[in-house]
């Protein structure tokens, strides 16, 4: 037999979840994470382009047309060799001219701007540059002359490469990196799919609907019919969105950032997040929809929002102010503050192998989100049906 | 109340019902009694306290101070299966289509969906709106929608039916519809409360009624009873204007065109008549009425009362045009 409430929260979980998952902006709201991912790598592209264009870095060569030659060859030989971006070098012709005036105008007969100009010899090169590339490049400007000098120039030995899959070191860092990831990523579907539960009572208020329901069915059912839907809605979301981004993943996007593997495993790391998500979903969404509740009017929601938004940022900073501090006093609040602690443990399954932690903080969150709903739904009920349609100010209607 | 909610008779028991709001008294001492099986008035003006009452009776408030007992449970929630809710302001999910809707409220009132929408179909064909089964809410004239949401409140076959201002936005044919509907609810023993500014709508229907006024309720009881509270009312045409007769009519009495009005005498009417004929009065036409609910409403609430109600009544009726 299930628990009238239980049954309640259905018949409103399943409306609400009907309503949203086939109305027209449904469509809308899965292609939303869409745009600034598109408008992101359009932009990106088109700058990377034009600091292509405009940054190539070339570094002419104003010496004696032998040294000019010799220095040209050594760059050759050592460019590939030396980590990092290694600067063209071109021959300019023009031993003797001022190498400032050099760098002051575009040459003709070369693509891109000159950023440095080495001149005088090959014993005593001088590099004009701006202070920041002058002191990137000298130790490199050094070693080309140096190897230009000989005649006869010794061969690069040959190293030998004897990998290893990580380090202890490498192996902390990676799980701070992911529990970093799996955070943001908390933190980014929680503020896209949390907010929007706080004009979920408008609807019921607007269409005059809210007190058939306030007579029919417990008002925390009422709360946790809406959350649960939403939640529902925000599950659908996160599928598709999954799908696509796995897809792209198999066809091919080998540039995509590999994480280090969580200390729980990848499967039990995902399958904490999902709890966690939800948790953190329940948890924000039951506050939010206790305080969307109080407002009356769309207008009212919209001036809500942003304080809501506002909270949101705070507790995911705290989150990820905790994470770099373990076995602090303030990691340990981050995990027991309700409204943080899904994103803590969640950083916490990525650096700790123990998983009572995790039944321990699951079945807390979940009394929070008892707490919050129960609350929500008594201020509802006390605040908001207290009045009739036609009620003056300071009198209850008939 | 010494046997207060144990009785079974009563569908609903409230004593002492008190509710306010940011220090203002909505509701003041409440008792009303309604049987089982009655079809129940609370008349009154907008203002003096019908919805909060009937909201405290469903549970959709809790009162401040006092006790009500609804189909033997002191917290209407729990039962909330057995009871259908109309409020005044009526409202459904606009993109929701008829017989969902129907379906809807059923459900919430612990109706399988499956079995809701059946009965939603079966009594839209039984109301000929057969038509609008597939339509969504906001396709129907306003009209049909309270029709559609009316069928909502019975769809559940509740025993305990509460109306908050029903006949209001309705035009004279669907008026009647519903007084047809609340007779049919009644005769098949279910209980119907509702709420009115329409004396003539309680007059017609009611067994019992609440009159309220200012939050307390000076009256409730058979609507026989309150009538019975004023003294029947004597119309009298006289062919002579004036004689000795005239001694045997109360000192009250009033001269208006061609009748003399005045509340029958404690002694009857028997020493009246002997009078007026000994009198050689010429009695031309004579006739005892009985008090309508109005008449009890202005003697029992007050002459302002009564005024607002009328006012309510008849922005009602201009609303409707």
């Amino acid at each position: 037999m299930i628990p009238e409430k239980l049954r309640a929260a259905a018949v409103i979980a399943r409306r609400d979840f009907v309503a949203v998952i086939f109305s027209k902006t449904f469509l809308l709201f899965l292609l939303g994470p869409l745009f600034p991912l598109v408008v992101g790598g359009m932009a990106g592209a088109i700058g990377a382009q034009v600091d292509k264009e405009l940054n190539q870095p070339q570094v002419g060569l104003a010496l004696p047309a032998e040294q000019t030659r010799r220095l040209l060859a050594a760059h050759a030989a050592l460019a590939d060799a030396l980590p990092g971006d290694v600067p063209d070098f071109v021959a300019l012709d023009a031993p003797g001219t001022n190498p400032r005036a050099l760098l002051a105008k575009h040459l003709p007969g070369h693509e891109g701007v000159l950023t440095a100009v080495v001149s005088g010899t090959l014993d005593h090169p001088v590099l004009t540059a701006t202070p920041e590339r002058a002191h990137l490049w000298q130790g490199m400007v050094a070693l080309f002359a140096a190897r230009a000098r000989d005649d006869h120039p010794a061969p690069l030995p040959p190293v030998t490469i004897d990998e290893v899959a990580t380090s202890a070191a490498k192996v902390k860092s990676g799980q701070v990196m992911t529990a970093q990831a799996g955070q943001v990523l908390l933190f980014l579907l929680t503020m896209l799919l949390a907010g929007m539960v706080l004009s979920n009572l408008v609807e019921e208020k607007a269409n005059k609907i809210i007190e058939v329901l306030a007579a029919s069915i417990p008002m925390d059912a009422l709360f946790l019919g809406k959350l649960f839907a939403m939640l529902g809605v925000s599950m659908v979301g996160i599928a598709v969105w999954g799908t696509v981004w796995g897809g792209l993943v198999l066809v091919g996007m080998k540039s995509l950032p590999m994480l280090a593997a969580p200390a729980v495993g990848w499967p039990l790391f995902v399958g904490l997040g999902f709890l966690y998500f939800a948790m953190a979903y329940l948890l924000l969404g039951s506050l939010f929809l206790a305080i969307g509740g109080m407002a009356s009017t769309v207008r009212e929601v919209q001036t809500l929002s942003m304080p809501v938004t506002m909270l949101q940022l705070m507790v995911f900073f705290f989150a990820s102010y905790a994470l770099a501090r373990p076995g602090t006093m303030i990691e340990t609040a981050s995990l027991v503050f309700p409204l943080s602690s899904p994103f803590a443990m969640l950083a916490r399954a990525a650096r700790s192998t123990e998983l009572w932690p995790h039944v321990l903080a699951l079945g807390w969150q979940a009394l929070w989100v008892a707490l919050i709903v129960r609350t929500g739904a008594v201020l509802f009920r006390r605040t908001v049906m207290k009045s009739g349609p036609a009620r003056p100010k300071k009198r209850a209607k008939a | 109340m010494a046997d207060f909610g144990q009785d079974g008779e009563w569908a609903i028991e409230a004593l002492g019902l008190v509710k306010r709001f940011d220090g203002f008294t909505a509701v003041d001492g409440v008792d009303i009694r309604v049987p089982k099986g009655a079809i129940y008035g609370i008349l009154g003006p907008n203002g003096a306290g019908k919805t909060t009452t009937l909201r405290m009776l469903l549970g959709i408030i809790d009162p401040d101070e006092g006790r009500r007992v609804v189909l033997g449970h002191e917290r209407p929630t729990d039962i909330a299966r057995r009871i259908g809710y109309l409020p005044e302001e009526r409202g459904l999910y606009p993109a929701m289509k008829a017989t969902e809707a129907i379906a809807f409220l059923a459900a919430l009132r612990g109706v399988p969906l499956k079995v809701g929408r059946a009965r939603a179909r079966a009594l839209l064909e039984e109301h000929g709106l057969a038509y609008a089964a597939d339509r969504q809410i906001r396709q129907l004239s306003k009209g049909m929608a309270q029709q559609v949401q009316l069928l909502g409140t019975l769809v559940h076959e509740p025993d305990l039916v509460v109306f908050d201002e029903p006949f209001s936005g309705l035009d004279a044919l669907n008026q009647g519809k519903l007084e047809t509907m609340i007779r049919a609810l009644a005769a098949r023993g279910t209980t119907v409360i509702f709420s009115t500014h329409v004396i003539a709508h309680a007059e017609r229907l009611c067994d019992r009624v609440a009159i309220i006024a200012g939050g307390k309720v000076p009256f409730a009881g058979l609507v026989d009873e309150a009538r019975d509270r004023l003294r029947p009312q004597v119309r009298l045409e006289t062919r002579v204007a004036d004689g000795p007769w005239r001694a045997a009519l109360p000192p009250e009495a009033r001269h208006e065109g061609a009748f003399w009005h005045f509340t029958l005498p404690e002694s009857g009417v028997e020493p009246l008549l002997r009078a007026l004929i000994e009198g050689e009065a010429g009695i031309l036409s004579l006739s005892i009425e009985r008090p309508g609910l109005h008449d009890a409403f202005v003697a029992i609430a007050g002459e302002a009362a009564a005024r607002a109600l009328a006012e309510n009544a008849a922005q009602a009726e201009e609303a409707i045009r």
